[in-house]
């Protein structure tokens, strides 16, 4: 039993992946023994009608997703009327969660939309999920060079919104472990592990990040899933932490928020 | 010690936990691992992500990769790197692996760090790390591109040795080092030497395009390690290279040994050419210059 909290739906924009056709997709979740996995949709990087990504992607989680997907939607605070967006994920589409992307959505974390944004989600009791980078900008199509997103205004946006439900996904090395322990002692943020790298690199993460704030996360399909399962095995943490990571952290974040 | 595979497979079960367990049953790890014959052997190691002196440095790296099942392990360049080295540096961080490779000779091989702007120097760096020592192989990393003439003669003795030749190759959307090599740098060198054992580190980074570059040339390699577990990569190797002309490596300390084995582990390929990938190309390919080195001590 996991709770994956980073996996994503439809069409990687630059290339096909192996597992992206939902049932493919479905099945390599229940066969990794992901029980529960928060789906966003690659379509949400680029598409700009996201109410349409959203309303999509929670049909095909709840219709087709064998129970095991929870839909994670996109809002955009750049786009006109983001609020309806918001509204629409908590109200209609029943979401936990939305996922946001300041660089492709092109915003910095310290502006007026992400401040908006992060407020209205603190008091719809929604987690945010932000988003880092989806790749390395060493392999990025030469034609859309995207920049990682900038953490360092992150100490500042959750101390104005203490109450908010943060997870940092794909952090890569963008922001260093003494930060993310900061941030985690500072205010509700958890980060998610798929990027986590070094050897024993969940030992590691544990010196700087306390165990409550990791999250099972793993970038599928754009990663491969085992890459986060076998981070397990490399690292000996022991069975209570493994637990804890893989389930319990993101069952309590769900139990805090009454969803 | 070499890890067979019930030793692998303990060391799997070890790890489970609630949500291990599942996954491992579920996907059925432990008897379904491709485990090759002669064992994992991970190309691409360093003394980096660790810390305290080298020979403690390599004792953390063996225990992490006793626990994922790598039997053995090549080291090249010591620590702390440099891009640009000095024929005083890079003799000094072959010593640096050759000390190791002293204490742990069956667990570990080694690669002579060498710099193409001091092909004189790096010829007898060859002659001493390899013709008279225990490497069977060479690195060349940033300083110079490789298909530079001057490193002709590098690859020339390499080549009569039987020594393998890794070349690391990137293609960075936002630029390479000056003397940073791409795969199709690598691909104009093997032109030149056809018959001599080359990798092409990190496939170039950018898959798509590193595999593109070195499809036509046989005696070119592909070293899978020191990038992101992106799914596709093996996949599209396998594809165009076929399975005998990729190798597992790590780049281990700074990557960790779960994310580069899971390119493979979770690629949709054949188990057969999982084997290939994860030990039996290498072994393959080392084994001349092995031989003859065993020929030589008997």
């Amino acid at each position: 039993m996991i709770i994956d909290v980073n996996v994503n739906l439809s069409r990687w924009p630059f290339r096909r992946l192996p597992h992206d056709d939902l049932p493919q997709f479905v099945a390599q979740l229940r066969n990794c023994g992901v029980t529960q996995a928060w789906t966003g949709s690659f379509d949400a990087l680029l598409h700009q009608d996201v109410a349409a990504v959203n309303a999509r992607l929670d049909e095909t989680c709840r219709q087709q997703g064998d129970g095991r997907l929870l839909p994670v939607g996109t809002v955009n605070p750049t786009l006109p009327d983001w609020q309806e967006d918001i509204r629409r994920c908590d109200e209609v589409h029943r979401m936990h969660a939305i996922r946001v992307y300041p660089n492709y959505h092109n915003y910095r974390l310290d502006s007026v939309p992400c401040d908006e944004l992060f407020r209205a989600a603190s008091e719809r009791r929604m987690i945010v999920q932000l988003t880092l980078k989806m790749e390395d900008t060493r392999t990025q199509h030469p034609l859309m060079p995207i920049a990682n997103v900038d953490p360092a205004p992150l100490l500042h946006l959750i101390k104005r919104h203490p109450d908010l439900r943060l997870i940092v996904l794909n952090n890569s090395g963008i922001m260093n472990t003494s930060m993310s322990g900061e941030l985690a002692s500072r205010g509700h943020v958890y980060f998610d592990i798929s990027h986590a790298e070094k050897i024993g690199a969940l030992s590691k993460l544990l010196q700087d990040i306390p165990l409550n704030r990791l999250l099972f996360g793993s970038h599928f399909p754009f990663f491969v899933l085992d890459a986060t399962l076998l981070k397990f095995r490399e690292s000996p943490i022991g069975g209570l932490a493994t637990r804890t990571i893989q389930i319990d952290n993101a069952q309590r974040l769900l139990d805090e928020l009454g969803r | 010690m070499a890890v067979n595979r019930r030793l692998f497979l303990r060391s799997s079960a070890a790890v489970t936990t609630a949500g291990a367990a599942a996954h491992l049953n579920a996907n059925d790890k432990p008897t379904t691992t491709p485990i090759p014959r002669g064992g994992v052997w991970d190309l691409h190691c360093h003394f980096s992500g660790v810390s305290g002196t080298i020979q403690q440095r390599t004792e953390q790296i063996l225990e992490h990769a006793d626990r994922m099942g790598i039997s053995r392990l090549v080291f090249f360049m010591g620590w702390p790197w440099s891009q640009h080295p000095l024929p005083h540096d890079f003799q000094h961080q072959n010593d640096q692996v050759l000390e190791v490779l002293e204490k742990h000779r069956d667990r570990l091989l080694g690669f002579a760090y060498l710099n193409g702007h001091y092909p004189q120097e790096s010829l007898a760096e060859i002659d001493r790390c390899i013709t008279n020592g225990p490497m069977v192989g060479i690195k060349l990393w940033v300083a110079r591109r490789c298909d530079e003439r001057d490193l002709d003669p590098i690859l020339k003795r390499c080549g009569q040795l039987k020594a393998a030749v890794y070349q690391h190759t990137w293609i960075k959307t936002d630029g390479n080092l000056e003397g940073e090599s791409t795969p199709m740098d690598l691909a104009r060198l093997a032109t030149r030497h056809p018959n001599v054992p080359i990798i092409c580190g990190h496939a170039g980074g950018n898959w798509e395009l590193g595999i593109r570059a070195v499809r036509g040339y046989p005696n070119v390699s592909i070293g899978i390690g020191g990038s992101d577990p992106t799914s596709g990569f093996i996949e599209m190797a396998v594809r165009e290279l076929g399975a005998e002309r990729i190798l597992y490596g790590s780049d281990a300390g700074g990557r960790s040994f779960a994310s580069q084995l899971a390119k493979v582990y979770g690629a949709e390929i054949p188990h057969q050419a999982k084997q290939l990938i994860l030990g039996e190309n290498l072994q393959r390919l080392l084994a001349p210059i092995l031989k003859s080195k065993r020929e030589h001590q008997s």
